[in-house]
């Protein structure tokens, strides 16, 4: 088990990548190891450097044409050949989607253990990984630990907070990428929301539920997103049975943790809470006293929706007149 | 005429947990079990396929635990056997080993065409079982499929990511996960309930699989659980007071000035 050496970091989500160099960090300071990280694309140009510079040590760097759009069946087959030659001792993935099958299939070709949506990672006393994500629906947190090596990590986006750059040196080295025949042939891609600022990314998110009558009466909670600099967000019956909106925050949705959450006519069913709860600050209105929201909440509203949101609005724009 | 091996999970009924107050602990034992929602949607898909295509459908299981409360409902549901790997030295298996052993098992079932499981489970939410089973046979996966279509050998689905839908294509046999939007899993009627009472389920031990013991259970895994505790809340609750919307959003936009949320 000792020959196993290194933390490494992928995600096929830059910006998701930069952000596992930030956990990865005390990990390699801990075993006294380097962090690498494993960057595949196409034009690369300067994103080594800038790796290295937001803390990698070393970064394997792949550049090809076909290496685009990262697609996963490619880049499972080229990190898995680089983790069978180099034996690293973590690999933490952007526990994306499609990370998450990538982690999963890479464990198994390495016959290893995976734990998915990690939002702590620690090295324990025997320098063993050790990591904590949520499950059962967001009722219950999980420390595990590995018995097998490299540990693998899928790790939730925004668990870590993207590094700083600074000068500091890495060594680049050019991996030759020779793309095989993939067995799963994507025919067609249809972007669901491209322009918009990603809700993940938002620093105040006003969520609706099912107290929202019609889809024109989220007209109000736009609006006081929009005086906030914010974006909306919603529970997953909007989604899903009312069809007004293609995602939802939540447990098989988006998990957000913005510096504002305000939950405007939701129950707080423990599968919409999974996705809010690291939330800093969170506001409830409900017109039910007894709703499951105000456990979770900072600031409990008792009233209905379609009179306290615009009374907000109202204020907000008093305020800053 | 596809042959269908749809993966389900007997899993804890999450929506029922409690944690002891005291020590935080969940509190697992007694917790009803239940099949796992989204294997319900692979099942209910592996079903509706049957139905048009032909072919046959059946369940694989594995658990220390029994589950045949479970299978019986899938085959009520409309799975036409249900296998049944039921071992205690299942115990403390991460997906590692459980992949291990139902890749195993699948073996054994022998030929197919498509297996199904849920994008994740309702308890673990992992969503390794499928990609990792996909590996082990040496098949393509296709994971959070929206839908589904066979033609011929080859199977298409529309998958469900964060930012796009991606239709993929593949040859069969493949493995597929599904996702709760692919369809509404049937109520199965009293009848089919009856008629399911008929159907066979095969149970295995691990040595009936050629699985030892080395490969399941703790020995066979690569994680190990150390701890679960209910997440911490630590939240204020506190209540806005007022006498109209007015003074109320006065008072709370007041409180997250305070907070440093919003700005002044
Ligand atoms: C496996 C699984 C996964 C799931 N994943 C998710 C997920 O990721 N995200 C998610 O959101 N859901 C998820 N769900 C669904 C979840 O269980 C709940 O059904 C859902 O979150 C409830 O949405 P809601 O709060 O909008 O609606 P409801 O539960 O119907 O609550 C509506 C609330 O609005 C209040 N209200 C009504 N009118 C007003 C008014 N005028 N003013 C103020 N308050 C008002 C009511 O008092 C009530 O509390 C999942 C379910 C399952 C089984």
């Amino acid at each position: 088990m000792n020959d196993h050496k290194g933390v490494w970091v992928f995600s096929e989500n830059y910006e998701l990548m930069l952000e596992l160099l930030a956990g990865g960090r005390p990990l390699a300071a801990s075993l006294k190891t380097e962090l690498a990280a494993i960057l595949m694309g196409s034009q690369l140009n300067d994103r080594a450097t800038e790796l290295v510079r937001h803390g990698a040590d070393k970064v394997y760097s792949m550049d090809n044409p076909d290496l685009k759009d990262c697609h996963t069946e490619r880049c499972l087959s080229l990190l898995a050949k680089l983790a069978i030659e180099h034996k690293p001792e973590i690999i933490l993935i952007g526990s994306t989607k499609s990370g998450k099958e990538l982690a999963s299939r890479l464990a198994a070709r390495l016959e290893t253990g995976c734990t998915p949506d990690c939002v702590q990672l620690d090295i324990n006393g025997q320098g063993t990984l050790t990591t904590k994500r949520v499950v059962y629906s967001g009722n219950a947190v999980v420390t595990a630990t590995y018995l097998k090596k490299p540990q693998i990590a899928a790790v939730l986006p925004r668990a870590f907070e993207k590094p700083e750059p600074t000068e500091r040196k890495g060594h680049v080295v050019t991996v030759d990428v020779k793309i095989e025949k993939s067995a799963v042939e994507i025919v067609e891609i249809n972007e669901i929301r491209a322009a918009e600022v990603k809700i993940e990314e938002a620093k105040i998110v006003i969520c609706g539920g099912r107290g929202i009558d019609k889809k024109e009466d989220f007209q109000p909670l736009i609006e006081l997103a929009n005086l906030l600099g914010g974006q909306v967000g919603n529970t997953r019956p909007l989604a899903e049975d009312r069809k007004w909106f293609t995602e939802w925050i939540g447990l098989s949705g988006k998990k957000i943790r913005p510096a504002l959450y305000m939950g405007c006519g939701i129950s707080g069913m423990i599968q919409h809470v999974a996705g809010m709860r690291d939330s800093q600050v969170v506001v409830a209105i409900n017109k039910d006293p007894e709703a499951a929201i105000f456990e979770v909440a900072d600031y409990v509203v008792v009233g209905n929706l379609y009179e306290i949101v615009p009374a907000i609005a109202e204020q907000l724009r008093k305020q800053l007149s | 005429m596809p042959r269908i091996i749809v993966c389900l999970k007997q899993a804890l009924d999450v929506s029922q947990l409690k944690a002891d107050p005291s020590s935080r602990k969940l509190v697992t034992a007694g917790v009803p079990r239940k099949i796992s929602d989204f294997d319900k949607n692979a099942l209910e898909e592996a079903v509706s396929l049957k139905e048009k295509l032909g072919g046959e459908v059946v369940t694989i299981t594995s658990s220390a635990e029994d589950a045949k409360t479970s299978i019986r409902e899938a085959l009520a549901i409309g799975a036409d056997k249900g296998y049944f790997v039921n071992d205690e030295g299942l115990r403390n298996s991460c997906t590692l080993a459980t992949s291990h052993v139902l890749a195993e098992a699948i073996k054994k079932i022998g030929q197919f065409d498509l297996v199904l499981c849920g994008e994740a489970s309702i308890d673990g939410f992992s969503a390794q079982i499928g990609p990792r089973v996909a590996e082990i046979l040496g098949i393509p996966v296709l994971t959070y499929a929206r839908s589904i279509t066979v033609q011929g050998d080859t199977v298409t689905a529309e998958r469900s990511l964060e930012d796009r839908y991606e239709t993929v294509r593949t040859k069969m046999p493949a493995v597929i996960t599904v996702t709760r939007e692919i369809n509404e899993p049937r109520i199965p009627s009293l009848m089919a309930i009856m008629k399911a009472s008929k159907k066979e389920i095969v149970s295995w031990r691990l040595a009936d699989i050629s699985v030892p013991p080395e490969k399941a259970g703790e020995q066979g895994s690569g994680v190990k659980i150390m701890d679960v505790s209910a997440p911490k809340v630590e939240r204020k609750k506190e209540t806005i007071q007022g006498e109209s919307p007015r003074e109320i959003a006065a008072n709370l936009v007041k409180a997250l000035i305070q907070d440093g949320v919003i700005g002044r």
